[in-house]
């Protein structure tokens, strides 16, 4: 198992190098000047243009400036952004409402797409199941930004159960519930459909029938025997999901006013700001890859057949 | 090691009659209610089990055999199955009728079964020793150690090596025939009157085959309990069983002690049953094999059943189905039982 970890982590290097590497040529690939628009409404002195090249390496060859950067990306010193700002201090502040916002909503999938899995699973063919196939398809057909600004305007303008936005970076969980539950939504839906699925399967092994026949109960025999097989695919996609989700909640942060990662990425490419984003990428490249660790480990407690020997 | 673990168990509540009867089934009728119509998995099978008896149930894939020994346990999926009339009657009380509370604790300390594919029939995210010791948790309350301590004791009973240190271990672990011992084990935990074998050997090697009846025969022996064998190999039978019926299409058209039904069977297809057994005196000729293909459960051909594939069918065989009844010290199905057991 230690082994396991340690090769595991091993691999992430090259993972981590590939990644980034690939995203600070794609970004200096685009076309733009970095320099435009920062001196107001005139193109910005030969002098001042030649200090910003100099300050940001923007002189050297791509492989240069790469290596410059992982130099310092080594040392745990993020860069400053173009305008002078340590990288290191926004994205802290950004991942961690960013972060706050995944888990909820991960908590949300889990806990709601779970139990709507099981309670249609357990009653296949039965109201309860229909109701969530149904709705789950109503929810994987409609655009997020619908559902949100939907939410937005019922709950919590409308009918004021929520708050309709996220006033600030250090917000209240209460303030970021609904902004959790819009950016899970279509996951939750997913989670259900793939709970309903694996334990309606699983309710017909051979296994269910032995603890049938060893006079347990048909809670127990559901909630201990199948739901633990039942679950192992369902894990995996909502580890998978957690990654996807800090990367891909700018929809829903813009919706809820929230200045998140996405809204971060989203600006820095706009701006050209290449140590920006390639460092707000990688970051997320690593949590991508420690939670993806997490999951393979999580999988072998679940499902005692795979073994990380 | 029984005496020691009956005295520790509590008196059932269930005893077998004067006679020593355990189980009887009378005229049950088992249908799968599917969407291209309605499927006759058993026809009105009848027959009982006495304490300390082996009865073989033959019979070929689709004949009844599994579902007869699902419904007895009440394992069956209701629906699509659907149980218009019958009686399964355990020490006088009748299953069917049961509430789902008491009839759950029939199964395991009064009545248990084994399936045929252990690897699959064992939960592989649980270790070995936790699926057997959740028999004493479940239905004794006992701690989860005792448990394992039970667990370890069962799994030396039906021999396996290193219990201590093999309680914890994963089905997967495991060979065929040793996961096969976990299944016995499993069922024997709380000491039931009746133990249901579903073919318990069909998925294991030859040489494993003989081990896994001999120590079922032992521990029906130890216990004396009853036990019904499922199989369609009558090779396995002949020297475990007291008594055998032979299933065919639902229903049951032979009956017999089990010297009987191999020296002289009294029904035609208990009789192409034997004769294609492979023997080695017979090396260099022909198999004999049953011709046709069992029939289709939805559209059972009237009269005798088996009248399509037997040699002796007649007018009579399409067109009245016959009654079990007895010849010499056999029961059999058969319009011409006198001739097939004379001849």
């Amino acid at each position: 198992m230690g082994k396991y970890i340690v090769r595991r982590l091993l691999q992430m290097i090259p993972v981590v190098l590939g990644a980034t590497f690939i995203i600070f040529a794609m970004v200096f690939a685009l076309p733009g000047d970095p320099t435009a628009g920062k001196c107001g409404e005139r193109p910005c002195s030969p002098e001042y243009v030649a200090k910003f090249r100099e300050e940001h390496n923007l002189n050297d060859p791509l492989p240069v400036q790469y290596g410059k950067y992982l130099g310092k990306l080594v040392q745990g010193d993020l860069g400053t952004n173009y305008y002078g700002i340590p990288v290191k201090e926004d994205l802290a502040k950004r991942y961690t409402i960013t972060g706050r916002l995944a888990v909820m909503a991960i908590a949300f999938e889990a806990i709601i797409g779970i139990l709507a899995g099981v309670l249609a699973g357990v009653r296949k063919g039965r109201f309860i199941d229909n109701l969530v196939t149904v709705s789950t398809l109503f929810v994987i057909s409609i655009p997020v930004f619908v559902i949100g600004v939907f939410m937005q305007y019922t709950l919590g303008i409308k009918w004021g159960i929520f708050p309709a936005t996220v006033p600030s970076l250090d917000a209240s969980t209460w303030s970021l519930v609904l902004p959790a539950f819009v950016l899970g939504a279509l996951s939750i839906a997913y989670v259900a459909r793939l709970t309903r699925t694996n334990l309606v399967e699983n309710l017909r092994a051979d296994y269910v029938r032995t603890a049938a026949a060893k006079g347990l109960s048909k809670q127990r025999t559901v909630g201990v025997h199948t739901l633990r097989n039942s679950l192992i695919p369902v894990i995996t996609f909502i580890g998978a999901d957690f990654g996807a989700l800090l990367g891909g909640a700018i929809v829903t942060e813009r919706i809820f006013n929230i200045q998140g990662v996405g809204g971060y990425i989203f600006r820095s490419i706009n701006s050209r700001d290449g140590v920006a984003v390639v460092s707000a990428v990688t970051v997320l490249v690593i949590v991508y890859l420690l939670v993806n660790l997490l999951v393979d480990l999580l999988y072998g407690v679940l499902d005692p057949r795979i073994s990380h020997d | 090691m029984s005496t020691t673990t009956k005295s520790a168990a509590p008196q059932s509540q269930y005893q077998p009659d004067a006679n020593g009867r355990l189980l009887e089934v009378e005229n049950l009728h088992v249908e799968f209610h599917t969407p291209d119509g309605i499927a006759r998995a058993i026809n009105g099978a009848s027959f009982d089990l006495h304490q300390g008896e082996t009865l073989a149930i033959l019979g070929e894939s689709g004949s009844g055999k599994s579902v007869t020994a699902q419904a007895i346990m009440g394992i069956l999926d209701m629906p699509p199955a659907v149980i218009p009339e019958g009686a399964i009657r355990y020490a006088g009380h009748d299953l069917l009728t049961m509430p789902e509370e008491q009839r759950r604790k029939v199964r395991g300390p009064e009545i248990s079964m084994i399936f045929q594919d252990a690897l699959s029939s064992l939960n592989p995210t649980f270790p070995v020793g936790w699926q057997i010791g959740e028999m004493f948790r479940q239905h004794r309350g006992m701690n989860k150690s005792d448990a394992y301590a039970q667990a370890v004791r069962l799994m030396e009973r039906v021999a396996i090596p290193a219990a201590k240190e093999r309680v914890k271990q994963y089905p997967h672990q495991f060979s065929g025939g040793m996961r096969q011992r976990i299944m016995i084990a499993m069922a024997i935990a709380l000491d039931p009157a009746v133990l249901i074998a579903d073919e318990p050997t069909t998925a294991l090697d030859v040489t494993v085959q003989a081990q896994i009846m001999a120590l079922l025969a032992e521990l029906q022996e130890e216990r004396q309990m009853g036990l019904i064998l499922i199989t369609h190999d009558l090779g396995v039978v002949a020297d475990v069983a007291d008594r055998a019926a032979v299933m065919y299409a639902g229903r049951i058209v032979a009956k017999a002690d089990i010297d009987d039904l191999y020296a002289r069977p009294a029904h035609p297809y208990t009789r192409g049953l034997l004769e294609s057994i492979p023997r080695l005196d017979q090396k260099g000729q022909t198999l004999a094999a049953i011709g046709g293909l069992p029939p289709n459960l939805m559209r059972i051909p009237p009269g005798c059943a088996f009248n399509p594939r037997c040699r002796m069918a007649q007018e009579i065989c399409r067109e009245q189905e016959p009654e079990l009844r007895r010849v010499g010290n056999q029961e059999s199905r058969c319009h011409f039982a006198e001739e097939v057991l004379n001849g």
